[in-house]
């Protein structure tokens, strides 16, 4: 459904801009990737990583707040008044994330029960709040399109690397398919809460040392 | 109320459940502000504080909205209430210690979007907790983050000195002793049974 829906927003960018530019989408990926490089949205990220299905789900999620917060963000800006922007961007936010856990408790209420009140726990990711802020209050529709796509598909990539690594390791499958041999001893640590720190350390150490790399032969 | 005793729910919240450290609630502040003791500290009391009004607050909330029959406009009152308190903290330190509001810089008017807070509210509505058992609750919570930022706190300060590779300085290294912290949180599970 949210796939759906940002596949509709990408063919209408490219129509409406004339010239598309993908530099604000491209950005989010890799060079200032919400999750291994600004190091935002940790709570979401660490939480509901325990499985590669949730993690996916919990991306979706929030690339779909952080789209259309965005949107409606960026066509308010010229009438929010400055003392009172932080305010509106949280209400703007609330309400998107009201309609999400609804939508997802229709889908399946398997899954808003895994996910639990984190779903909830979107209002107050640091990242949605800090794309309002940082980009979409100063710029055009389009790009803040661009950017909170960008942005959501680096955070669901971000959390899918981290939910599949504890899921392998700490259930021995991926996608609820197991693959290992039945004498295969589980991980139990990878699906406890250390897990979660251990793995996304490990992640971190993985970028820092790419970029370093990068850094040195250049 | 005969198993869940008062007692038990602030063992629960604060040790057990750890919110940082169990729940991952609070992370952002948690490797912000976690580099110095002094404001570990007394961020764990703007925390604490901010907890118990927003949870007082979102119980009375609750109610009411239970009897309009709103739940749905439940998070963004829950929101709402959260940022005034946090308003209203913010000028209660800029004018008694403006030396503290400093140190906090931007994280204090980042307690809004601090999870731990909203989290509690959530978590105090779905258990239905009464008016009592939720200050209980908060105060649990808020002592458990408070005590997860100072440990975490003296760690660091001791690591500074300590020669560690390029790659892993920063966040790597901090989210390495949470888990390792995490993990030794582990032992108090046995409390509650």
């Amino acid at each position: 459904m949210a796939e759906q829906d940002q596949k509709n927003k990408k063919g209408f960018l490219a129509t409406a801009n004339g010239q598309p530019s993908t530099d604000e989408f491209i950005k989010g990926l890799w060079r200032d990737n919400p999750v291994f490089v600004q190091v935002l949205g940790m709570c979401p990220v660490l939480a509901v990583s325990n499985t590669a299905m949730n993690a996916l789900a919990m991306g979706l999620a929030t690339t779909f707040v952080l789209l259309m917060s965005n949107i409606l963000v960026s066509s308010l800006r010229n009438f929010i008044p400055k003392q009172v922007r932080i305010a509106s961007y949280i209400l703007i936010i609330a309400t998107f994330v009201t309609i999400t856990d609804y939508l997802i408790q229709a889908i399946s209420v398997e899954l808003h029960k895994s996910l639990g009140a984190f779903i909830s726990l979107i209002v107050v990711n640091c990242l949605i709040l800090s794309r309002a802020e940082a980009f979409a209050s100063k710029n055009t529709i389009g790009k803040s399109i661009q950017d909170a796509l960008g942005m959501g598909v680096g955070f669901t990539f971000a959390l899918f690397c981290l939910g599949a690594v504890r899921e392998v390791f700490g259930s021995g499958s991926i996608f609820g398919f197991s693959f290992f041999p039945e004498n295969f001893q589980d991980w139990v640590v990878m699906i406890l809460p250390a897990g979660g720190f251990f793995t996304l350390a490990i992640w971190l150490l993985i970028f820092n040392g790419a970029k370093q790399r990068k850094l040195k032969t250049s | 109320m005969n198993t869940e005793s008062l007692w038990y729910i602030f063992i629960s919240a604060s040790l057990i459940n750890n919110f940082v450290l169990a729940y991952f609630l609070g992370i952002c502040p948690f490797l912000g502000v976690s580099g110095k003791m002094e404001t570990a500290t007394k961020m764990g009391g703007a925390v604490t504080f901010v907890m118990i009004i927003s949870s007082m607050c979102a119980y009375g909330i609750h109610l009411f909205l239970e009897a309009i029959g709103a739940p749905f406009l439940q998070l963004i009152s829950f929101i709402v209430v959260i940022a005034s308190t946090v308003q209203l903290v913010e000028m209660f330190i800029k004018k008694i210690s403006p030396a503290l509001f400093r140190a906090l810089g931007i994280f204090l008017p980042l307690i809004t979007t601090n999870c731990a807070i909203l989290g509690l509210a959530l978590f105090q509505t779905n258990k239905g907790y009464g008016l009592l058992e939720s200050f209980v609750y908060a105060l649990g919570a808020g002592a458990g983050f408070t005590l997860a930022l100072v440990l975490i706190a003296g760690l660091r300060e001791q690591l500074e000195f300590a020669e560690v590779p390029g790659i892993v300085k920063g966040t790597a290294l901090t989210l390495l002793i949470a888990g390792i912290l995490s993990l030794s949180f582990m032992g108090f599970a046995g409390l509650g049974s």
